[in-house]
């Protein structure tokens, strides 16, 4: 597929606003997640300017398309995002982990809005977009479920067994993308508890699996239109990213998954990503 | 004897009722169905039930996923497993969010009898009891199951009601009005109070009896909403009495003696007796065999009634 460069060059310059969010928040809260915040861009601005049915000025609109971050770590991306499409002013953005903010380290569903669901304790995040779907059924809704996973949270036993329920109910209302950065806190995921290979697990439970290059917009958007035409069953879209994605030194760097870059690396970040 | 029934065949009769009434009522089971009684639902709604088979962190995850769209999901299976392999899912996906899901766990307690310690919650009442905005309730009968199940579709927010699976005599007065947050004073007395919760209420109201023979007037109180605790009440008995006794099929550690004691302690010091499982696991038995064994009898309850009156500051 060729995505419109018009509509491309949009989701870019998106993307790059998102990411100076990242790391001015981060810097600012002094701790936070960048790498794998990072990492998710392309698929979070997809589909919050591209995908998904929402109206910022009715975050609770019966009607909207959920989003459930089960990788709650990467709230950083999540907040840029909203913030960016129009739930809340930018300007929040670095109150990020203070007291009395309400952007938590990790989504609180009860305080901003436009998130769906608070997360953070990680591979809980499916299962409550399965329920959110099967909700949906029920009311013969037209509203979608998408979900992002983080890689090493396919680690949590909890992932296979949401894996299992929504192939068995034929979720087809549910689009999973898998935030496929190939790294953890403690190392590369293949060293720390291998959770590999991706396609064939979920093909094995029962999935429609796409496998995509998570930063390219065409890409991820031709999955998901292809992952929306899907029936009888959920479809999970691999997106191979990049940890630390667009700051150079934090790219490919486990280290930067749980650290705030101090104001030097800040500078140096944001000088990049202009 | 008084009849005697199950809490969960109560629990699985208001679900068919409440299906009919609820639209937006969905049910949620891990392949213990027929145990927990969530089948009869399950047969007469059947695209109102999830049967989420042997994976306990799953089914409370979807049921949070199914309450924030707006669905009053009741999960079921047992109690040990509802509470303690699912419980940073009660912890962050329910009870965090304050997320419309009621927990209706049944098999709790000693009383689960021949399957032993590995099926026995004892430790569940505390799990929940310590989760903010969890409610929890453990209905001494089956009629107050019924009441406080479809109080619970009336409740905002997370609601645990602890059941279980062995029959229970039927105690609450034909006009009892359940009401969460509030207790239930089943015979009135000046000598001790008894607070009961679940099975142990009837015990205690045959403990009384025994205590009456001794010209000791108990008065037993049925606390099955262990939490939000009417500290008022609780505190009113105290001091009437300046003597308590506390009953549950619980750890004395943890459970409905832990929140008396907590009103006692600040609210009105008075000697305490608990009668509980004293902090070990169970073992396999006859529900019968178990409480005798365990002292969840009668007996014991009306001895430590005795013991606590003979520490009363005089």
């Amino acid at each position: 597929m060729v995505l419109d460069p018009k509509v491309e060059a949009q989701l870019k310059e998106k993307a790059l606003n998102i990411r100076r969010h990242i790391v001015r928040m981060t810097h600012a809260a002094k701790s936070g997640h960048p790498g794998g915040s990072l990492s998710a861009v392309e698929i979070m601005t997809a589909l919050y300017f591209h995908v998904m049915r929402l109206d910022p000025n009715r975050p609770e609109w019966q009607e909207r398309d959920r989003f459930v971050l089960s990788k709650g770590h990467a709230a950083p991306a999540l907040y840029a995002t909203l913030a960016e499409r129009g739930f809340f002013s930018t300007q929040e953005l670095t109150t990020l982990r203070q007291l009395g903010s309400r952007l938590q380290g990790h989504p609180d569903m009860k305080r901003v809005p436009g998130v769906e669901m608070s997360t953070g304790s990680l591979g809980q995040g499916l299962s409550v977009a399965n329920g959110m779907a099967l909700a949906g059924r029920l009311d013969k809704a037209s509203w979608r479920v998408y979900a992002l996973l983080g890689d090493g949270e396919c680690e949590e036993g909890q992932i296979w067994e949401a894996a299992m329920a929504a192939a068995h109910y034929k979720l087809d209302n549910l689009i999973a993308y898998l935030d496929y950065n190939r790294l953890q806190i403690d190392g590369s995921i293949c060293a720390v508890m291998n959770p590999e290979p991706f396609p064939e697990k979920w093909k094995a439970f029962g999935w429609q699996v796409f496998t995509v290059d998570g930063h390219s917009f065409s890409e991820i958007i031709a999955a998901t239109e292809a992952a929306q035409a899907v029936q009888g069953r959920p479809s999970i879209i691999i997106c191979h990213t990049v940890k630390g994605k667009g700051v150079s030194f934090m790219e490919n760097e486990a280290d930067w998954h749980g650290k705030a870059p101090n104001d030097e690396q800040a500078n140096k970040a944001l000088a990049e990503l202009a | 004897m008084a009849e005697k029934i199950a809490t969960r065949d109560a629990y699985g009769e208001t679900l068919i009722e409440l299906g009919r009434e609820l639209k937006n009522l969905v049910v949620l089971d891990a392949d213990l169905s027929k145990s927990t009684k969530t089948a009869g639902f399950a047969k007469l709604f059947p695209e109102r039930f999830f049967n989420m088979g042997i994976a306990e962190s799953n089914l409370v995850g979807t049921a949070a996923g199914l309450a924030a769209a707006g669905k009053i999901p009741f999960v079921s299976t047992f109690a040990v497993f509802a509470t303690g392999r699912a419980y940073d899912q009660i912890r962050n996906s329910v009870a965090y969010p304050h997320l419309n899901v009621k927990i209706c766990a049944t098999h709790a307690g000693i009383t689960v009898g021949e399957d032993g310690a590995s099926h026995q919650a004892l430790e569940d009442i505390a799990l929940m009891r310590a989760l903010p905005g969890m409610t929890v309730i453990v209905p001494a009968d089956a009629p107050e199951t019924k009441q406080a199940v479809r109080a619970a579709t009336k409740h905002q927010g997370p609601v645990y009601i602890r059941l279980g699976r062995s029959g229970v005599p039927v105690i609450s007065p034909p006009d009892y009005q359940f009401e969460v947050g509030q207790v239930a004073v089943l015979r009135p007395g000046e000598d001790v109070a008894i607070f009961a919760c679940g099975i142990m209420v009837s015990v205690a109201l045959t403990a009384a009896e025994l205590l009456a023979q001794k010209d000791i007037r108990a008065e037993v109180i049925n606390v099955s909403t262990i939490k939000p605790l009417n500290v008022q009440q609780v505190a009113a008995a105290a001091a009437k009495t300046k003597a308590v006794v506390t009953c549950e099929e619980h750890n004395i550690i943890g459970g409905l003696g832990s929140a008396v004691a907590e009103v006692l302690g600040e609210h009105c010091p008075v000697p305490l007796e608990r009668v509980g499982i004293n902090d070990v696991f169970g073992q396999s038995g006859t529900p019968a065999d178990l409480l005798a064994h365990y002292g969840l009898t009668a007996e014991k309850v009306a001895s430590a009634a005795e013991r606590a009156i003979a520490r009363k500051q005089l």
